[in-house]
């Protein structure tokens, strides 16, 4: 898995709970809730669908790593790895 | 203070056969009731009332994706009501504007999604969302439309099973009498086909209506009616106080002059006429009218074999003697639409003080006999010499009955 796989999987997510938002030109480097309209819920929706979908748990220590797409495949590339093994 | 004239000043509504008052009219009158078939969760194919207001109108997908179809209509209902009122709202003082929705029920939607989406992941709760409690908080669809309009003042729903229309409305004209606020939401909310539970409640009950064509289910007074057909809606007033209204040069639509609540203390099911007529007296007590000078009375009868009878009983003794008032019942046409009732079905009725028309109850092939109230107005509308007073009955479970008065509107 390449860190353009982890954004795009994260990207879906995000697209499935925030429809309304404009997902073309996200930036990897700068963090969604400065780029995006999410709240602390929406982050919460992600959390949960990477559950639902992947069977990935992401405690709540770990949220942080959730804040950029390029922190998110960092952090979540490991999992899905690990997961898929 | 507490004697303050309120009057309605705006008014938001979805129905199954309208999303706005003109519409809902419209079909009032032309005798177009809309009931459509769901297939509903564990039971199969269930009449019911469904409402296709445009959501995207007011709300942004996200928001109603997180929240509830109950916040959303009241949403939509609320900001219509607004339009409608003129209020200049950018710059009202939004700690002055209150929120008071009666519902029959709220939760119940939201805990049988989860309980059935954590039964595809074998109960294991982790998949419980987040977002189960802001939706099943039982002010919810008033702390919706709160943060929807950023009023800061009061909001709040009040619990009282199908008389609740009436019972939000009556919540914000006492609120705008004790000057806790200046600008009240006020009406009934429900969201209720979305859960199986009130229809199986209904059908373990055997209350719950079956016809082969759905637009006939719900038929109060017909001697083959055979139950209720649950509906979601919604209507919101909004309400000021005369004087209020008056000094900004607001549309006045009609006064508030009575109500009454009260309780049968009885079963929990089996409705009361006795209390039902006393409440009726005490409204218009309240109002200061003979019943006589009552010129529209509309019913809730839901189209249950008892509580039908029940309702003709109680008002068949009230208005005993009163040539000049005529019965209807707007269930007919859009089943029952529950803690939104009271409050829709008198919204379907405001337009009699300019048309002086009375829409007519629907579906009547054959009057029940203990269901021949004088003056009731059956599958034609009929127009009449003078509105100027239109009573609203709402009665609920566990015995609580509600009754409003309007009066078209002079200085």
């Amino acid at each position: 898995m390449t860190n353009k796989d982890a954004y795009r999987l994260v990207l879906e997510i995000i697209a499935e709970i925030a429809p309304d938002e404009d997902l073309s030109d996200v930036k990897p480097e700068i963090n969604l809730r400065d780029q995006l309209d999410l709240d602390s819920m929406d982050f919460l929706d992600i959390v949960m669908e990477l559950r639902k979908k992947y069977g990935i748990e992401v405690p709540e220590e770990d949220y942080s790593h959730l804040a950029s797409l390029n922190s998110c495949a960092d952090y979540l590339i490991p999992k899905f790895k690990s997961v898929s093994a | 203070m507490l004697n303050s004239r309120i009057v309605i000043t705006g008014l938001g509504l979805t129905a199954p056969n309208g999303n706005t008052l003109s519409e809902f009219r419209e079909n009032l009158l032309a005798g177009v009731a809309k009931i459509e078939v769901l297939d509903m969760r564990y039971m199969g194919p269930v009449p019911a009332g469904v409402c296709n207001f445009e959501a995207r109108k007011y709300q942004k997908r996200k928001e109603i994706r997180n929240g509830t179809r109950a916040g959303s209509i009241g949403i939509y209902c609320s900001r219509e009501a607004l339009a409608d009122s003129q209020l200049d709202w950018e710059s009202f003082d939004k700690s002055r504007a209150g929120i008071y929705f009666g519902i029959t029920e709220h939760g119940n939607v939201e805990t049988e999604n989860e309980v059935y989406n954590i039964s595809q992941f074998d109960y294991d709760t982790r998949y419980w969302s987040h977002h189960h409690n802001p939706r099943t908080v039982a002010n919810n669809p008033a702390g919706e439309v709160s943060i929807n309009l950023g009023v800061t003042g009061p909001h709040y729903t009040i619990g009282a099973a199908c008389a609740a229309g009436n019972a939000g409305l009556i919540q914000g004209m006492q609120m705008l009498r004790l000057r806790e606020i200046d600008f009240a939401f006020a009406g009934g909310i429900s969201e209720s086909i979305q859960t199986f539970g009130i229809f199986a409640g209904f059908k373990s009950q055997g209350a719950l209506a079956k016809h082969e064509d759905p637009t006939k289910a719900s038929r109060p007074f017909d001697v083959a009616r055979n139950g209720i057909v649950v509906s979601e809606g919604g209507a919101v007033y909004t309400l000021e106080r005369l004087e209020d209204a008056r000094s900004r040069g607001a549309p006045i639509i009609a006064e508030i002059i009575g109500y009454h609540i009260n309780s049968d203390a009885g079963d929990a099911v089996l409705p009361d006429s006795v209390r039902q007529a006393e409440c009726v007296r005490a409204a218009l007590a309240m109002a200061g009218l003979q019943p006589d000078q009552v010129d529209i009375v509309n019913t809730h009868a839901t189209a249950t074999p008892q509580g039908d009878i029940q309702e003709c009983k109680a008002l068949g003794e009230v208005f005993a003697d009163c040539p000049n008032t005529y019965f209807n019942n707007t269930k007919s046409y859009i089943g029952h639409a529950m803690g939104a009732a009271g409050a829709l079905e008198l919204a379907g009725n405001i337009p009699a003080f300019e048309d002086l028309t009375v829409h007519p109850t629907i579906n009547i092939d054959e009057l029940d006999e203990e269901c021949k109230l004088p003056n009731l107005v059956v599958n034609n509308p009929l127009r009449i010499d003078k509105v100027d007073c239109i009573l609203n009955n709402s009665f609920g479970m566990l015995g609580i009955n509600s009754c409003l008065i309007i009066k078209r509107f002079t200085e």
